[in-house]
């Protein structure tokens, strides 16, 4: 025990000399041991929640929205549910060292199954929820799962089809059971019961389960999570206690984060990110965590909360802002006036009130009376009043989409993180926030560039491991601990700032031997609301080409509003109509990359928008929405092909997968489209 | 056919109750047109019960028969080992006996949860008075019909529509809200009229499920009509097939299958 102590003292030591080395104010370190000072040995999430019963044990600890009203469990309380789950794996027969896997969507006992499992000295894995059997049976089979925890029918269903294959799996359990009367209840048993039958075995087990408790150490793992992987098959991060509650505790002080913030639990629980913010550092700080009622209610169930502490994927941020400003053409002309008149003034002064930026007196009074009349209740439309600190990442988010936040006067964030280093390598400390870069190294991590530009980092929180998998680990951190993130990018001369250009591995050279930054070009068209997705190929090519998803959404509305009939998406997305539209943005990307020398080269001079929307069940995405582009090169070989051949159509058949999993495929004829480009600057026309 | 008196157990392992109603020789005339010709079969408790055949083959007047709706020329409806005098609607559904209609009817301007409300009416135990001002019973009264609501809610999935109001919803769920203020008065008996019609696969393969979840969670006795043959045979545990106004056959669903004049009655044969 005085061990653990020790190893937590001297972390601090460390932390404070990795944020000299890059050159951090001081002031970061220093706050490190001063907030939430540690009680006794908190060497891991069940020693956290120990900590909390005692010092906020009446404070509401979780939220759920379940028959309209929002239930919420005291830290007490939640602590006893937990305890009671512990105790019934333990009757189940749940040994130290085992992997529980967690299916399902956020909910209370969802997180409370984690922690109980860590209680009974096993690790817990979450999945994604919407995995299909094929990708649940890999992740099931490599960890070696003898419990599973379900969310309802559809998972236990999933679970029950892979059971043919993977033989591991000993116990099932589930939260929700409506439909599950008829199954076969030999191995599959309902949470209540489970809670029922260890707390019926309290003085029988409680003993055992205390001293497993004791146990947990620094380096116990804590959580294992599996990484959606753009590549290959899909990896098993290990990450200790160490790398959790060192990182959630940094991050915590980092932006100040107390007791009292209220947080949205929505993403996937099989994502680092929700790990951190809903058991590290809620854990950590002792924050409540709102569970929506369903994932259709989010947006209802976010205004209702309001938020403190928010995190959402520039995606979410972009479909908000596509609903408002939908809405607002629907308003009535006083209103869209006011709303214009507004927004106006918060694009130019928004952004340098919120960084506390000198203002003229004049700017503050307007702005003043805009938060009055239309950004207060915007934001209370959007569930925003309350957020003092939001963050994106995972991806680039637009620059109209950032400021239009911000603007707002909201706080929002860019961080750059990874599984595999518990989410935080760069984040923007408050007053330094831009929309083009990631922000300036989390306190406790070190980061180098390599010569070929790929960005490596150490910290408290890298992962342990690759579970079962010691050449991937190898190939990825370094024996001094460094690990390679697969990105390329660069500090910004004065600021320190990093910005992140794309994936190592993506940036290419074309045929006569320019840059080739796919994403770079990919982000510029998805910042048109028309576009959901884009991918550019080139690598090697002489000139660059295009896929483009239009996004149903806004464009659907733009049909509408147009009287242009369409009865489905893939008649929508080849509308003569829809097609010119897309050209208008693709030439407009194009105008804006040729302005960059370096780039110019990336313009895209023809393009097909496809039939259908790229999706991870056909395993053209990952479950975190990322491009997979060596499967869609593979899958769309033929439209590739007819991109380069000079055809001015094709004809192509795809195989789709639905969401239970059966198979179809979509025929199509689709048209490729010609753009304009801008000659190369004059620098480089010289140079040749 | 069996002994009515005694259930009897499905292939998936539902037990299957005695006689919940029984229709006995039912003929019902519009002046000369004979809508029902001396139709008798019984309904158990537990089991869904389908009414099938093609148009016009008078599925809708034996539902309104059912319900109360229309009073039989001639023959009897017993509910519960008594037979029924002429009740007015709302009698009907007191008695415990709820039902959906083919071409929706809701409220279209009241929202979801207000829709469904309105099915717990019968339940209801204080005055208008009460309330008007929601005041003594009322209070007590509202929380626990909306806890009953919001169960409901919760078991079709509907709770991100729980606040708009009915008029905006498509047409699926449309449906679904009026199952669900059906099932608020918690009938003994649900009459479903025509379930899945309009509706896309997934909202057939949505409807299906809860269906059948009601019949398994609740132990709600179904009647539904429905023209879907593939739904009727994959949910149903008996079928009534009905042709212009006359029962043509009565079994379990490959029973029906098999038979011929219910063939005939499908494919067409010249009707003398």
């Amino acid at each position: 025990m005085f061990d653990a102590k020790m190893k937590t003292m001297s972390l601090c030591e460390k932390n404070r000399t990795a944020i000299e080395d890059v050159g951090q104010p001081a002031q970061g370190g220093e706050n490190l041991a001063s907030v939430a000072t540690p009680l006794g040995d908190l060497c891991s999430v069940p020693a956290l929640l120990e900590r909390n019963v005692r010092q906020y044990g009446a404070k509401p600890a979780y939220r759920e929205k379940e028959f309209g009203i929002w239930q919420s469990w005291t830290w007490a309380e939640a602590a006893e549910e937990i305890k009671a789950i512990a105790l019934g794996f333990m009757v189940l027969g749940l040994n130290r060292g085992d992997h529980v896997a967690i299916i399902g969507r956020n909910r209370p006992v969802h997180y409370w199954s984690m922690v109980a499992a860590q209680m009974c000295g096993a690790v817990p894995v979450p999945l994604y929820q919407d995995a299909v059997a094929e990708e649940m049976a890999y992740v099931l089979e490599h960890c070696n799962a003898r419990f599973v925890v379900c969310g309802d029918q559809e998972q236990v269903d999933k679970v029950i089809d892979v059971q043919e294959r993977v033989s591991g799996i000993d116990q099932v359990i589930y939260a929700d059971k409506r439909g599950m009367r008829k199954y076969d209840h030999g191995h599959l048993n309902w949470i209540d019961d489970v809670q029922a039958e260890g707390r019926a075995a309290e003085t029988r087990l409680s003993g055992e389960l205390a001293a497993r408790t004791a146990e947990l150490t620094y380096d116990h793992t804590c959580v294992m999570l599996y990484t959606s992987g753009t590549t290959g098959r899909p990896k098993g991060v290990v990450l200790s206690n160490r790398n959790i509650i060192e990182t959630s505790r940094a991050s915590s002080d980092f932006d100040t984060l107390t007791k009292d913030e209220e947080v949205l639990a929505y993403l996937p629980m099989a994502w680092v990110g929700d790990f951190i913010f809903s058991i590290g550092q809620a854990f950590w700080t002792g924050f409540c965590v709102n569970c929506p009622e369903s994932a259709d209610t989010m947006m209802t169930d976010l205004r209702e909360i309001g938020p403190t502490y928010y995190f959402a994927p520039p995606r979410i941020f972009e479909t908000q802002l596509t609903n408002v400003m939908i809405r607002m053409e629907d308003a009535g002309p006083f209103k869209k006036k006011l709303f214009d008149k507004y927004m106006a003034i918060a694009r130019r002064v928004g952004p340098a009130i919120l960084d506390g930026k000198p203002v003229s007196a004049m700017d503050k009074v307007q702005y003043a009376l805009g938060n009055l009349f239309v950004y207060g209740p915007l934001k209370n439309t959007l569930g925003f009043s309350r957020v003092r600190v939001g963050y994106t990442a995972g991806e680039a988010i637009g620059p109209e989409i950032f400021d239009f936040y911000r603007s707002l006067g909201i706080n929002l964030k860019q961080l750059y993180g990874q599984t595999e280093a518990s989410v935080f390598i760069t984040q923007q400390p408050d007053g330094e926030v831009r929309s083009d870069t990631v922000g300036v190294p989390s306190p406790g991590v070190e980061v180098r560039i390599a010569d070929n530009g790929e960005v490596f980092y150490r910290s408290p929180g890298v992962f342990v491991e690759y579970f079962n998998n010691a050449e991937s680990t190898a190939s990825t951190k370094d024996a001094e601990g460094w690990v390679a993130t697969g990105d390329a990018g660069f500090f910004e001369e004065g600021t320190g700032h990093l910005r992140i250009i794309d994936r190592a591995k993506d940036v290419g050279k074309m045929a006569d031997g320019s840059l080739f930054a796919p994403k770079y070009v990919e982000n510029k068209l998805k910042f048109f609301p028309d576009v959901l997705e884009a991918v550019v190929f080139g690598s090697g090519k002489d000139k660059c080409t295009a896929f483009i998803n239009i996004d149903l959404t806004a464009v659907g509305n733009w049909a509408e509003r147009n009287n242009i009939a369409y009865a489905s998406y893939q008649e929508l997305a080849g509308h003569p109509q829809v097609l010119g539209m897309i050209q208008d943005h693709v030439q407009e990307v194009n105008r804006s990359v040729a302005a960059d020398p370096m780039l110019a080269g990336c313009q895209v001079h023809r393009f097909i928008v496809l039939h259908k929307e790229l999706d991870a069940d056909d395993g053209e995405l990952t479950r975190t929405r990322k491009v997979r582009r060596n499967v869609i090169e593979d899958k769309f070989g033929d439209l590739i092909t007819a991109l380069y051949d000079g055809s001015d159509s094709v004809y192509t058949e795809t195989e789709v997968t639905y969401e239970d999993g059966r198979k179809g495929s979509i025929k199509a004829t689709l048209k490729i489209m010609e753009a304009q480009v801008q000659p190369q600057t004059k620098d480089r026309i010289a140079a040749e | 056919m069996k002994d009515i008196a005694e259930g009897y157990v499905t292939a998936d392992g539902r037990k299957i109750g005695g006689t919940l109603m029984e229709m006995k020789n039912i003929t019902l005339r519009f002046g000369g047109v004979v809508a029902i010709k001396d139709i008798s079969f019984d309904i158990r408790e537990g089991e869904i019960r389908a009414i099938i055949g093609p148009n016009g083959a008078g599925k809708s007047s034996m539902l309104n028969v059912i319900s109360g709706f229309y009073v039989p020329t001639e023959g009897e409806v017993w509910f519960r080992g008594e037979p029924r005098p002429q009740m007015r609607p709302y009698q009907v559904a007191r008695q415990g006996i709820a039902r959906t209609f083919q071409n929706i009817a809701l409220f279209k301007g009241m929202s979801t949860l207000d829709n469904i409300m309105t099915g717990r009416m019968t339940l209801m135990e204080s005055n208008m008075a009460q309330q008007a001002f929601w005041w003594g019973r009322a209070q007590k009264e509202e929380s626990e019909h909306r806890e009953k609501v919001e169960k409901i809610i919760d078991f079709l999935e509907i709770q991100a529509i729980r606040k708009t109001p009915v008029g905006r919803l498509p047409y699926g769920l449309q449906k679904r809200v009026e199952l669900g203020r059906a099932l608020a008065a918690e009938p003994k008996l649900l009459l479903l009229d025509e379930p899945m019609a309009g509706m896309n696969v997934e909202e057939k393969e949505d409807m299906s499920r809860f269906i059948l979840d009601v019949n398994d969670e609740f132990g709600t006795t179904i009647a539904l009509i429905e023209h879907d043959m593939g739904v009727v045979m994959d949910l149903s545990d008996r079928v009534v097939v009905m042709d212009y106004g006359k029962k043509i056959g009565d079994g379990t669903p490959d029973e029906v299958r098999n038979n011929q004049d219910v063939i005939d009655a499908y494919l067409g044969v010249s009707h003398d």
